[in-house]
């Protein structure tokens, strides 16, 4: 008993003991042979073998750090940067652009491959970020369950007493494309207050998160709603992964609604390996990089000269006016709008 | 025993637990606090107290979390006390069982009981119940079934029958003399699961958020929000002392509750069960099923395709599906391993500390008792948060280390094996530590050869349940950096389940069934590595 | 061999044991009869270190007094056994000389011959919970011999144990004692068992050790009232400074005698009849006899004057 004790002890104490090699590091110059540690969420996925032509070009390897979700990345980039724990950041969306900003977190970067961005994407003039995707927030309905099979087109449509109770709603305090949709009636009605006060009245149901919401009410998921918040790209994933195998999308996006949400990568000041960071954005631009994002994480490529995959060719559309909202307008806002909501629709 | 304790291996022993507790949790945890307190220091914890939200929201996860322990513990109770009654396996198995729920991350669950009461009608019209508070009540029990039935259960399969049946022969009926002599006995028992069930509903997250609806905030809901929505940490930072002084509070009073002289265990003759043995058979029967059921709901999902019934999801979990930066295989893999780890490391830690909360002076005593607790209490955000920023410099920069996220999970394990340990040592009838020393055992080999080994039983049971914790865990693991390789289930299952898609949804119930099997099978066999003696439960 | 000088145990204001003094020689059987509360176990309990105490316990002329009790040549054979409910048989005589060192071989040797001392061969692998009580109060002497002990102490070892359990036992134990060379200290407030079992009897009460000598001549001249008390004299009369004090036995019945009293109650006892008298002046009296009165009536009876003790 005692020597197993010992033996486990020491195995353990050896396990700790061998641990990873941090990998050298350059400073300016050629970063070859050197490891980049990129920090992104729980939602990032890129194929291997995209990463192994990165390796291939330039020499360096890259590893990668998933932290949480999206507002955990942030929250934990800011924490850390006196001491931070990788060299760049991916995921930082335009609703917490700001704050990151305003902490200080990035080294500005100047990618070579910039010209190939949609121009209304970069929205910091000092590209301490650079716009890597983008995705758009969006009514989803399921085309054969609404009422009277006529689908909303409008913000106000929603209002409409025909779709009472139809409509399922993440709330902006927890849920990312709760929030997303909440600027997106401030900036797309006239007096947001009013159109949620209706909405309430319309019966809207409210969830935590995305996946209650669209796994647990809306009709997808076995639920008795037809209209829910979710993403542009959502209907060709519904193509993509169903089973069995079906021709045409059973949901259809209302464009009028849509936010258009933007996904950067910055170069995280105080790294220790800049050429590579550096070296890991321009590749991040490139189509290598962009066509593989799509069907990956369901967003689309900043890159215009990006193709998209067929299945999102056909099953949605790229919105050509989402609502868009300058990050400062939003970090000022965001915790006034997100009280006021509160007390409008759960109070 | 008056003679003087001597110095020997043990004291240094406890070292172990204490060193473990300071560098994993009160480290970070007391440095997050810093940082986030720091320009306002206290004034940020008074100023939340001036807030009527926030002392409604801390009202509301009081009593949520009082009347879910209570609920829990009424319904436990009758199979706790009835289980013994099963044969060797049988209860073997419906104990592993039991322990399902700990594995199984809210989103699933909550969509297998949705599913539950559209069957059975129970979800109609105005009779629904997501949403609201009893969601979240009906879901901590689900959830915290298993610490009850197998707490109770083992400090009652300990117990000498002998006093309840002379209340028999005095004329009580079965249900009086269980109720006026063995409760009484169990008392410490189920102070100690209580405190476990307690702490658990305090710091439930994915059943408030979900369950509940963006309604319903308790403490640790409003620390997530602050911490990550609003990058506010002051604010998360308040919040989180509160937490921790309500929990400091909470584990004083349990322990206090725990410390009542239990009967002592000489020859004990098990306690015969309480009903006859249909009853038995029924009331198991009546738990399973209501355990079983959301679970049942789940099996069927992970075998329906879209062209009727197969293992097409089973078989794509061995392949890379996009979405996972591993393929689901891998992650299972990962978590059993971690797991494994942190059993190991949840047990080794626990029994040390038991035995210190038991025999050691006063003094360090109470303070083990309290620090080892305090982590099942505190927010897996402010733990998370805590190493990231604490731990981040050599000698001690473990923070991006793969083994961090098994150590995270032991913090949470620890308190299992202690609370389960610690009630079954204090009752040891005195006079066989007597019996010991006087043949010769030094007072550390009176420890392990009479505590170690009656109370290896408790330490079995707690490490059964750090396996299932470690395995379903997700609030720690999502907040700590992580390689992709190192994913693990939970994450697997809640990436699965973030997209659209019949195919990734049916993966995902395959996971979560696999998830399942996996701690049915594990906490069967590491129980079963203690035989049975004495009818152990 | 054993010394036991002044030892004095207090618990907060009461004094279990007082200034007791003992002596005991290699191999030598000592009973200390008591009635419960006496303070005998108190005193077991501190010999074998369990308890602290002022004055001194010495063994072999070595001063044990402040020794662990783990380092004690001296085993304790407890009142309700205190076996080992995880171990089986054999794990439980083996445990002193496993603390000791001993090897396997050694030990299984030792354990085999000890379980054939007590009549428990083959009992090895039993589980404890199914022993009876007689079985497991064998273990436990076995359990105790085992790392041969200098001095066994025995705590009312025959407590639990129906009477007929307890006569056989009474016999054997000296026979294994004996066997074994044990010197032993065996509490009881049994005074049949502390006759038989004694070399020497110490009679205890209050703490205190109020004498000492052979079975015979504790049994023979009582020094006090208290003595007398302990051994069975329990009907008495105090008449101011005298008090006298006589058995049960010693009473017969006598037409002529000079004593009257009232039949109270009859108990009948198989061998004889325990009978309750009641005197005039209120006082109770206990009898023994074949063929009694029945209750309500008077007798007369004589009380032996041989068999009375009187102290004043």
């Amino acid at each position: 008993m005692k020597k197993l004790l010992l033996s486990l002890v020491t195995v353990l104490l050896v396990a700790v003991a061998c641990g990873e090699d941090e990998g050298a590091s350059v400073v300016g110059g050629d970063p070859a042979g050197t490891t980049v540690t990129l920090m992104t969420h729980d939602s990032f996925a890129i194929s291997g073998s995209v990463w192994e032509a990165f390796t291939a070009e330039t020499g360096v390897t890259v590893q990668l750090l998933q932290v949480g979700d999206a507002g955990t990345m942030v929250s934990e980039a800011i924490l850390t940067k006196d001491a931070p724990i990788a060299d760049v950041v991916f995921g930082v969306d335009n609703t917490f652009l700001q704050r990151g900003l305003d902490a200080d977190i990035f080294a500005p970067y100047e990618s070579r491959n910039l010209d190939v961005v949609f121009d209304h994407l970069k929205l910091d003039d000092n590209n301490r970020v650079t716009p890597i995707s983008f995705g758009d927030v969006c009514i989803n309905y399921w085309i054969d369950a609404l009422p009277g099979t006529v689908a909303p087109a409008t913000l106000e449509d929603l209002t409409d007493a025909r779709y009472a109770s139809q409509l399922v709603v993440q709330s902006p305090e927890t849920s990312s494309p709760g929030l997303a949709f909440l600027l997106a009636t401030i900036s797309g009605t006239d007096d947001w207050e009013q159109y949620w006060a209706d909405l309430v009245a319309n019966d809207v149901s409210i969830t935590a998160g995305w996946e209650d919401a669209y796994y647990g009410e809306f009709i997808a998921g076995g639920g008795d709603r037809s209209i829910v918040v979710s993403y542009a790209s959502s209907p060709p994933a519904e193509v993509i992964f169903a089973d069995p195998p079906i021709d045409t999308a059973p949901t259809g996006v209302l464009l009028d609604s849509c936010f258009r949400q933007i996904e950067f990568a910055g170069i995280l000041a105080g790294t220790d390996n800049p050429a590579g960071a550096a070296a890991l954005i321009d590749f991040m631009l490139t189509n290598t990089f962009q066509e593989d994002v799509p069907l990956n994480m369901f967003v689309f490529p900043a890159s215009q000269s990006a193709g998209l995959p067929p299945e999102f060719v056909e099953h949605t559309t790229v919105p050509v006016e989402p609502h868009i909202m300058d990050p400062a307008e939003i970090e000022a806002n965001r915790d006034r709008w997100v009280d006021r909501w509160v007390e409008i629709v759960l109070g | 025993m008056r003679t003087r304790e001597r110095i020997g291996v043990g004291d240094a022993l406890m070292l172990l637990p204490a060193l473990f507790i300071g560098l994993f949790f009160l480290f970070p945890v007391g440095t997050v606090l810093w940082r986030g307190l720091g320009g306002e220091g206290l004034d940020a914890v008074f100023d939340l107290a001036k807030s009527p939200r926030q002392r409604d929201v801390l009202w509301f996860t009081f009593w949520q979390a009082a009347v879910s322990t209570a609920l829990t513990v009424a319904v436990a109770l009758p199979a706790a006390a009835t289980v013994g009654g099963l044969s060797d396996r049988a209860r073997r198995f419906v104990r592993s069982l039991v322990t399902v729920p700990f594995v199984l991350p809210t989103v699933v669950v909550a969509g297998a009981f949705d599913e539950l009461f559209f069957a059975t009608g129970l979800d109609t019209g105005d009779f629904r119940l997501r949403h609201t508070v009893w969601a979240i009540l009906i879901a901590h029990v689900f959830f915290n079934y298993a610490v009850v039935v197998r707490v109770v259960g083992t400090a009652c399969a300990g117990l000498d029958g002998r006093q309840a049946e002379a209340a028999r022969v005095l004329g009580a009926t079965r249900w009086q003399a269980w109720r006026a002599v063995t409760l009484p006995r169990l008392r410490p028992a189920i102070a100690s699961a209580s405190a476990i069930v307690f702490l658990f509903s305090f710091t439930s997250f994915g059943a408030v958020l979900i369950l509940g609806g963006p309604k319903r905030a308790t403490l640790e809901t409003e620390i997530y929000r602050y911490a990550v929505s609003r990058t506010d940490l002051t604010r998360a930072a308040a919040l989180a002392v509160v937490q921790l002084v309500a929990v400091l509070a909470l584990v004083a009073v349990s322990t206090w509750l725990e410390r009542r002289r239990p009967a002592t265990t000489r020859m004990a003759r098990p306690t015969r069960t309480l009903g006859s043995r249909p009853g038995r058979w029924l009331n198991v029967g009546m738990a399973t099923a209501l355990l079983g059921a959301p679970l049942a709901v789940l099996i069927e999902r992970s075998f329906s395709t879209g062209t009727g019934y197969g293992l097409s999801h089973y078989q794509a979990l061995g392949t890379r599906v996009r979405q996972l930066p591993a393929p689901a295989t891998t992650a299972l893999w990962n978590s059993l391993h971690y797991a494994a780890l942190a059993t190991v490391l949840a047990v080794l830690i626990g029994v040390v500390a038991s035995v210190v909360v038991v025999h050691g002076r006063s003094g360090s005593r109470r303070l083990f008792d309290l620090g080892l607790t305090l982590p099942l209490g505190t927010s897996a955000v402010t733990i998370g948060f805590g190493i990231l920023i604490a731990l981040d410099e050599p000698p001690v920069d473990f923070r991006t280390r793969w083994w961090i996220i098994p150590v995270a999970h032991a913090l949470v394990g620890v308190p299992f094996v202690v609370r389960t340990m610690v009630p079954l040592l204090r009752s040891i009838d005195p006079s066989i530590r007597e019996a010991a020393a006087v043949l010769g055992a030094s007072p550390s080999r009176v420890r392990r050869e009479i505590d170690l080994m009656i109370g290896a039983r408790g330490a079995l049971v707690g490490g059964g349940f750090a396996f299932a914790v470690s395995l379903g865990e997700f609030g720690a693991t999502s907040f700590l950096p992580r390689r992709p390789e190192d994913l693990t289930a939970p994450v697997a299952l809640f990436r699965l389940l973030s997209t659209p898609g019949d195919l990734l949804r049916g993966q995902a119930m395959a996971l979560a069934v696999v998830l399942m099997v996996f701690v049915t099978v594990s906490v069967f066999v590491i129980e079963s590595s203690r035989g049975t003696a004495e009818g152990s439960l | 061999m054993l010394r036991v000088d002044a030892l004095t145990v207090r618990f907060g204001d009461v004094t279990a044991v007082d200034d007791v003094s003992l002596e005991l020689a290699a191999g030598e059987r000592l009973a200390v009869l008591g009635s419960s509360g006496c303070g005998k176990s108190t005193l077991l309990r501190a010999i074998a270190g369990l308890e602290a105490g002022d004055g001194t316990v010495s063994v072999d002329g070595a001063d044990l007094t402040h020794t662990a009790p783990d380092r004690r040549p001296i085993g304790l054979m407890f009142q309700d056994h205190a076996l080992f409910p995880h171990r089986t048989v054999e794990q439980n005589v083996a445990f002193g000389l496993r603390m000791a060192g001993k090897k396997e071989s050694a030990r299984t040797r030792r354990v085999r011959e000890m379980l054939a001392l007590v009549g428990l061969e083959g009992f090895g692998e039993r589980e404890i919970a199914t022993l009876s009580g007689g079985e497991a109060q064998r273990v436990a002497l076995a359990r105790a011999l085992a790392p041969a002990p200098k001095v066994l102490l025995l705590d009312e070892p025959l407590g639990s144990l129906d009477r007929y359990l307890r006569e056989r036992l009474i016999d054997e134990l000296p026979d294994v004692l004996g066997a074994t060379g044990t010197a032993a200290i065996h509490v009881t407030h049994d005074h049949d068992e502390a006759f038989a079992i004694g070399d020497r009897l110490a009679v205890m009460h209050a703490g205190k050790v109020l004498q000492v000598g052979s079975p015979g001549e504790v049994w023979a001249a009582p020094t006090s009232i208290t003595v007398a008390r302990v051994l069975g004299h329990t009907n008495e009369i105090i008449d101011g400074v005298t008090k006298v004090v006589w058995r049960a036995d010693a009473m017969t019945i006598d037409p002529s005698g000079p004593h009257q009293a009232m039949v109270d109650r009859v108990h009948f006892r198989g061998v004889d009849h325990d009978v309750r008298l009641r005197t005039h002046d209120g006082r109770m009296l206990r009898f023994l006899l074949d063929d009694p009165p029945a209750a309500g009536n008077d007798v007369r009876f004589s009380i032996d004057p041989a068999r009375v003790l009187r102290f004043d």
